[in-house]
């Protein structure tokens, strides 16, 4: 059971303190309502630039970084598709350095003209690291493109292309900072050797001057239920060929996200599952092969990728692929199979509660969906899942009319 | 209230920093234990130590195929059965091998611990190593190596390792497509007689522990042909490459280039080590360094920066990692030697080396965050044969490294004639 208070100053900012007085640390994590989602199609890969000019001084502190390590402080901040977080970790006594340096940049940033060139140019090099100078770089880019025809998540945080971010303005930055970086947009969540009324008294005086700004109202487009298969084929300088399908599943906060997320630790996440044991270890067609789903806020996907053993017909392996799941719909699971994967997901949590940074990160996210306290009564909505959830599910997510299939195919110049 | 001016800290550098101590026993056969009980979670870390890292391979490959199918079946389980046990109460048991050492680890709620111990036991007593394991394993690592020889980043590890030590060196040594098709499970089974079933074993526990660990552990593994294990440092020469810079092109279509300088240095038991890891931070060991501040924040060259010690026991090496735009590589290696050479040059400013002091001891503080750290420091100071003070001192060092020592020292180290210089691209 994680304990903790939760309260609204009068701009709007909510406020969740953990207290946990084993660690000299405190962590302080600051979440945006604000991702890729969000971004102008024409002008993708922005919330995450954004973040790096986070780091370019605000208006009152030239630097972020160093006050904070001076402070014996680190930090770090990422980027999804729903959201942008930021979190620092330094020793309790020096807690008032984070809120000093975080209310500043929330107030306003500095608009460096020299930070925003550098960092685009880091951005970049990013893009062409993760991207473009490694095999299958860019195969979310693709999928993302098959699978989502209306809803933003069509793009990458990154973005869709680099052209998108070195054409990136002073002008977009003000205009993205004042529409999404404000108090009623934000999450404060600070967790470690703290005390409830320190805290109150620290928001009141740095945070509470902030004006409210204006609540971003989200209206993003919905994507239409898809209603036949999909399919691309791509060849390309990788020394192997591989396959990957993907099915449209549940919201975040839907119940039926739960019997997904379970469906998804059958068929692989171990050596004793589905896929692993049956296209692995008997049939010998993939090298490997994984099952996972994207965990977005809006309905995301579930998503099936592996590589094939070389000289295997990649149509035999994508049947192969079919007949996992067929049998999945017909037979479904056993209660053993049910209480492992319940059982793994009790263990999961565990770990992940373990560090003070985790529990802050994971209780403004929480937050974020509507209500912190799921950190407490997640794992009760996974317990509650039945075999019939997972036969129903399994039926409906598995649909071949809901499938996309991207074939990634090598041209064996490599190797 | 003014923005302008920050709130007052104390200096990190006047904390009391503490590091818990373990608690210590032995089982029947010797083989030591030691344990961290800590933390709020119901949960527990086992570690099984053994002395079977590719330092004892008669060729490549055998340790890491040895340790890997570990888990791949024994005379009482299947592999599926194997995995089906641990999993089946959400746990993980992982293997990972390394140079001297190799390592079995569990990872479970502590409630389940007594139904798993068997499922270990019978790994380290009854593995069988089947063919069609083999088989596979083997066919899955070329898949792998494939993959990751297409990558410059992974390509230019391996070689600058093969340049510091010689490909003959533990250190040194890579496994090409050849050498995975030769390992056969003759050679796995002989490994497994020497280093596991006769091997020597430390055993590193830590999270929620239960009061009667000793005893549980005695049941699964007292009775094993285990030894404790001689943890003083092997030597075992090294072989230097002769010519110091290299330009390889591995993808004719790579935007980045991946860089990798390197000069051997001292293991930790080298009186210079611990102040080292101070310079190392003000020259690429974090965020806020040289390295960082002038490649990344200033020129935008690059995504990361990074210099560091190797985690060796025996002989370290100290690198400097980056991934930066085809076209800016050799500018890049060009500002690596500047800032070596400010180093040699210029004393630290005080402020600087403040700021530095400040965020390690704050780092340190931070890393003694719950049980798995704790024993990860301990299990560190064990292995490498050091003092029980080692982790005092190197705190020490942190707090009073002078300006003057470290300048001597970068005048001793970063000297660009003792570096190795490889772009992969």
């Amino acid at each position: 059971m994680i304990q903790f208070e939760k309260f609204t100053m009068e701009n709007g900012l909510r406020v969740l303190t953990h207290v946990d007085k084993s660690t000299p640390m405190v962590v302080v994590n600051v979440l945006y309502d604000v991702g890729a989602r969000d971004e102008n199609p024409e002008k993708t890969g922005f919330a995450h630039l954004f973040e790096h000019l986070m780091f370019g001084g605000s208006v009152n502190i030239p630097v972020y970084d160093e006050p904070l390590q001076v402070a014996g402080g680190e930090n770090n901040a990422y980027t999804t598709n729903d959201l942008t977080n930021y979190y620092c970790q330094l020793p309790a006594d020096n807690i008032e350095t984070a809120f000093w340096l975080e209310s500043d940049r929330m107030l306003s940033l500095a608009f460096s003209k020299k930070s925003l060139e550098v960092q685009r140019k880091v951005v970049c090099e990013e893009f062409k690291e993760h991207y473009i100078n490694k095999p299958y770089g860019d195969v979310w880019h693709k999928l993302r493109e098959l699978v989502y025809t209306k809803h933003p998540y069509k793009w990458m945080t990154i973005g869709a292309s680099l052209k998108h971010i070195e054409d990136a303005t002073l002008e977009d930055v003000k205009a993205f900072f004042h529409k999404h970086y404000n108090p009623s947009n934000a999450i404060l969540v600070v967790a470690g050797n703290v005390e409830q009324e320190q805290v109150k008294a620290l928001c009141e005086k740095w945070f509470g001057p902030i004006p409210a700004g204006e609540k971003y109202n989200r209206n993003l487009p919905v994507e239409p239920k898809q209603d036949s298969p999909r399919f691309m084929e791509v060849s390309s300088d990788v020394p192997l060929d591989a396959i990957y399908k993907c099915w449209h599943i549940y919201p975040r906060t839907d119940d039926r996200y739960y019997v997904a997320d379970l469906i998804s630790d059958i068929l692989s996440g171990g050596g004793s599952s589905r896929l692993f044991q049956s296209l692995v270890k008997e049939k010998k067609l993939f090298s490997n092969i994984e099952c996972y789903h994207l965990g977005s806020t809006d309905a995301g996907i579930m998503v099936i990728e592996g590589k094939l053993v070389k000289g295997t017909d990649i149509k035999e392996a994508d049947k192969a692929i079919q007949a996992e799941l067929v049998r999945l719909q017909k037979e479904g699971i056993s209660e053993t199979e049910l209480e492992k994967v319940k059982n793994k997901t009790e263990a999961a949590m565990a770990f992940e509660d373990m560090t003070v940074m985790n529990r802050a990160s994971s209780l403004a996210m929480y937050e974020l969906l509507g209500d912190a306290d799921l950190i407490n009564k997640e794992l009760n909505k996974y317990q509650a899942v039945t075999l019939d959830n997972i036969l129903e599910q399994s039926r409906i997510i598995f649909d071949e009319n809901n499938c996309s299939t991207l074939y990634y195919l090598s041209n064996n110049k490599v190797n | 209230m003014n923005r302008k001016i920050a709130p007052p800290i104390i200096d990190a550098v006047d904390f009391k920093l503490s590091l818990k101590p373990y608690e210590f026993s032995s089982l029947n056969n010797g083989v030591p234990v030691y344990s961290i009980t800590a933390g709020a979670q119901e949960v527990i870390q086992l570690e099984l130590v053994f002395y079977a890292g590719n330092w004892y391979e008669k060729s490549k490959g055998i340790a890491a195929a040895t340790n890997s199918l570990l888990k791949n079946g024994t005379t009482n389980r299947t592999a599926f059965q194997i995995n089906e046990a641990f999993e089946y109460y959400g746990s993980y048991c992982n293997r990972s091998c390394y140079n001297e050492t190799s390592v079995i680890s569990l990872h479970c709620l502590t409630k389940h611990l007594d139904k798993l111990l068997p499922v270990l036991n019978d790994m380290l007593l009854n593995s069988i190593f089947p063919d069609e394991e083999l088989e596979i394993y083997k066919q899955n690592s070329k898949q792998r190596l494939r993959v990751n020889l297409q990558k410059c980043e992974f390509v230019a590890g391996r070689l600058i390792d093969s340049y510091l030590y010689g490909e003959a060196h533990p250190y040194g040594t890579y496994s090409g497509m050849e050498d995975i098709d030769s390992l056969n499970t003759a050679d796995l089974k002989a490994f497994y007689k020497n280093y596991y079933l006769n091997g020597s074993l430390a055993i590193f526990v830590a999270g929620s522990v239960p009061a009667n660990l000793t005893a549980i552990l005695n049941e699964h593994f007292g009775a094993l042909q285990l030894s404790k294990p001689d943890y003083s440092i092997r030597q075992l020469a090294i072989l230097p490459a002769d010519e110091r810079k290299f330009r390889i092109e591995n993808d004719p279509k790579a935007v980045q280039g991946a860089i990798r300088i390197a000069s051997l240095f001292p293991n930790r038991h080298h009186p210079d080590f611990k102040k080292i890891m101070v310079l190392n931070n003000v020259f690429g060991g974090f965020f806020g360094s040289r390295l960082m501040s002038n490649i990344r924040e200033e020129k935008g060259y690059t995504y990361g920066i990074y210099s560091y010690l190797q985690n060796h026991m025996q002989q370290s090496a100290w690198l400097i990692s980056t991934e930066a735009g085809k076209d800016v590589c050799e500018a890049t290696i060009e500002e690596i030697y500047k800032e070596m050479k400010l180093l040699r040059e210029e004393p630290i400013e005080a402020e600087e080396l403040q700021l530095v002091r400040n965020y390690m001891i704050g780092g340190i503080l931070g890393e003694l965050d719950g049980p798995f750290q704790i024993i990860s420091k301990w299990k560190n100071i064990i292995l490498n044969d050091l003092e029980p003070s080692y982790f005092y001192e190197s705190v020490d060092a942190i707090k009073t490294t002078s300006a003057e020592e470290l300048m001597e020292l970068a005048n001793k180290y970063l000297v660009p004639e003792k570096f190795y210089e490889l772009v992969v691209y």
